[in-house]
């Protein structure tokens, strides 16, 4: 797009979808905003009228907000910590030329095409249902007493649930990462005498540096507002509440729009504080 | 001390036999060129010498010892690669410092051999630079630092100038040349070009299909090619083959005359022909003859003043004394 008329004219081009996603992002914000300083009880009178800051005063002094907040960042950084790690080692496992590839690849990535309520709803009942669950039939097994997952462990529970979803993508973006590894760059190191571990250390390591950028930067955006895995597992019992379901119960459960308004405008500023910290962690390594 | 040995050396991917069995001695200090037409094995070989790929059988030994079994990093060679293969997270002083890093040496030690090498190198200035930064050359000379900072015994060499321009090619070429000198080491060096191999092997190892054509000094190839292969492979421009009854004047299936050795008049000579397209170098003239009787074309290369047009009539003589002649089974006849 080198001449003004073509530049023009594609701005006018994009103009309908810059509007229309504009218009998608402004209009709920600025309702939240709105709402957040009105007293609306819509089971108790409705609307009735200006609040000032008293909602933000009331969510952030009750004492359910600091336990969700630090439950969000529990679950983000475990999810996080488990999908990095792990999507790595199942990356070079996956790179590794095997019988029925093309098969294992498909399996692996599965995972990802569940819908968070049905995945959630399969763990809880299938697997972690402290009688007919298979890791109680597994503790059994061994002789041990079955844990009531969902209770007694029930963020471990819930960082699994959604690792368990999101550990296909992490593995997917970084197997395209190192499959683009310049293989005479892993025999160089070779003959210069690195071991295989100092190999994926020095060599396999750096390259993914640019992709598990990416996929912590995605992972964190959806990761901060994971509901269906709370909601059909523990319904945020049991120190399970993070910040996104805490919203929910103050507009839902207790009816409450503006105070849940309120909360989602924290959020806002939540995901934003978290945003500008990764970009400027991570920025650096998107550069050079 | 650098003397490699191949003795009945096989290489196999599947079924397919790449490198049938092969003997070869690269004596200590050699600069050895393999070369051959793309897919001739000349890099499976380097490799297999390297030890990036297992032997199917046979022995390689390193100074008399057997290496067969040996992993790359502990034979002692150092390699260049056709890509550079630099690492692109690490500066260059950090390029050049990763195989001392990975035996261990002090870091004292390690930047006395770093300054060093990038001194002979002219890589000083670049040394805190990404390879990204890089022109080609200068990435070349990384990777030739990363390789003598080891003090190998041998030097392999994987085509490495093939992703340079002619005039850096031609400008590394005589620095790898001096660095021989200099280091005294042997050199093997894969290449396709036959240009390289003449101007910078001490022995040119010929290869086809996995097979050793002939092995010789750049001359002893130049001036007896041990069959048809040879003879058309080095030289530029290629050798010209022409059989049938010119051919059996000199009692061979085949003669070659190389184009430098035709003597061209525009008034008599032994044959005769249409002057084709001429490539005017300044100081050669390379012409195209068509229409001898000799076969599709003749190749000529005569002084740069010559003058001829396309379409005009040109006689050629070819010397007596280096025609080469060739029999039935393509083999050189003495």
């Amino acid at each position: 797009m080198a001449t003004k008329a073509s530049r023009s004219a594609a701005r006018l081009m994009m103009a309908p979808a810059v509007i229309l996603l504009l218009g998608w992002m402004l209009v709920p914000l600025t309702m939240t905003l709105w709402f957040s300083f009105r007293k609306y009880l819509p089971l108790r009178g409705g609307d009735l009228g200006w609040a000032g800051f008293d909602n933000y005063t009331r969510f952030v002094t009750s004492s359910a907000f600091w336990p969700s907040v630090m439950a969000t960042l529990t679950v983000v950084g475990g999810v996080l910590i488990i999908t990095v790690c792990l999507g790595v080692l199942l990356a070079i496992l996956l790179d590794q030329p095997m019988w029925g590839q093309g098969v294992v690849r498909i399996l692996v990535i599965a995972p990802f095409f569940v819908m968070p309520t049905v995945s959630a709803l399969v763990w809880k009942n299938m697997f972690m249902d402290p009688t007919n669950g298979l890791f109680a039939h597994l503790f059994k097994f061994f002789g041990a007493e079955p844990i009531a997952w969902l209770s007694q462990a029930s963020m471990p529970s819930i960082i699994m649930i959604v690792s368990w979803q999101w550990l296909p993508f992490a593995t997917l973006i970084l197997l395209t990462a190192i499959q683009s590894l310049d293989s005479e760059q892993l025999e160089a190191s070779e003959i210069d005498g690195a071991p295989p571990l100092k190999r994926f250390w020095f060599i396999i390591l750096p390259h993914l540096g640019r992709a598990i950028t990416v996929v912590i930067l995605i992972q964190t955006i959806f990761l901060l507002s994971i509901f269906a895995e709370i909601f059909v597992t523990t319904g945020g019992a049991f120190g399970t509440k993070t910040l996104t379901y805490l919203i929910f119960q103050r507009v839902l459960e207790s009816q409450n729009i503006g105070l849940g308004s309120a909360g989602g405008v924290y959020a806002i500023i939540l995901a934003n504080i978290v945003a500008i910290f990764l970009m400027r962690i991570v920025g650096k390594n998107l550069d050079n | 001390m650098g003397r490699i040995t191949l003795d009945k050396v096989t290489k196999s991917f599947g079924e397919t036999q790449v490198i049938p069995p092969l003997d070869l001695t690269i004596e200590d200090g050699e600069f050895t060129v393999f070369v051959g037409p793309s897919g001739c094995g000349k890099s499976t070989l380097l490799r297999l010498i390297a030890g990036l790929e297992d032997i199917t059988s046979g022995q390689i030994r390193i100074d008399g010892n057997d290496a067969t079994n040996v992993p790359p990093a502990k034979r002692g060679l150092a390699m260049v690669f056709q890509s550079y293969a630099l690492y692109p997270h690490m500066s260059v002083r950090k390029n050049i410092a990763f195989p001392l890093r990975m035996a261990k040496l002090d870091k004292a030690a390690q930047d006395a051999k770093i300054e060093a090498a990038a001194a002979a190198l002219n890589l000083t200035d670049y040394l805190d630079r990404k390879p990204g930064q890089l022109s080609g050359g200068q990435r070349q000379r990384v990777a030739i630092g990363r390789a003598i900072v080891r003090e190998p015994s041998a030097f392999l060499f994987d085509e490495p100038l093939s992703n340079l321009d002619a005039a850096l090619r031609v400008g590394m070429r005589m620095e790898i040349s001096e660095l021989h000198k200099k280091l005294a080491t042997t050199m093997v060096y894969v290449t396709h070009d036959q240009v390289e191999a003449m101007t910078m092997a001490d022995k040119i190892v010929v290869l086809r299909a996995g097979h050793i054509e002939q092995v010789g000094s750049p001359l002893e190839l130049y001036k007896a090619p041990r069959n048809l292969f040879v003879a058309g492979f080095i030289g530029s421009p290629k050798m010209n083959l022409i059989d049938g009854p010119e051919a059996a004047k000199h009692d061979a299936h085949t003669i070659g005359v190389r184009p430098e050795h035709i003597a061209v008049s525009a008034s008599e000579g032994i044959w005769s022909g249409k002057v084709g397209v001429t490539e005017h170098l300044g100081s050669d003239t390379f012409l195209h003859v068509h229409g001898t009787g000799l076969g599709e074309m003749i190749t000529v290369r005569a002084g740069g003043e010559v003058d001829f047009k396309y379409g005009d009539t040109i006689y050629l003589t070819p010397r007596a004394d280096v025609i080469h002649r060739f029999g039935t089974d393509g083999l050189r006849i003495a």
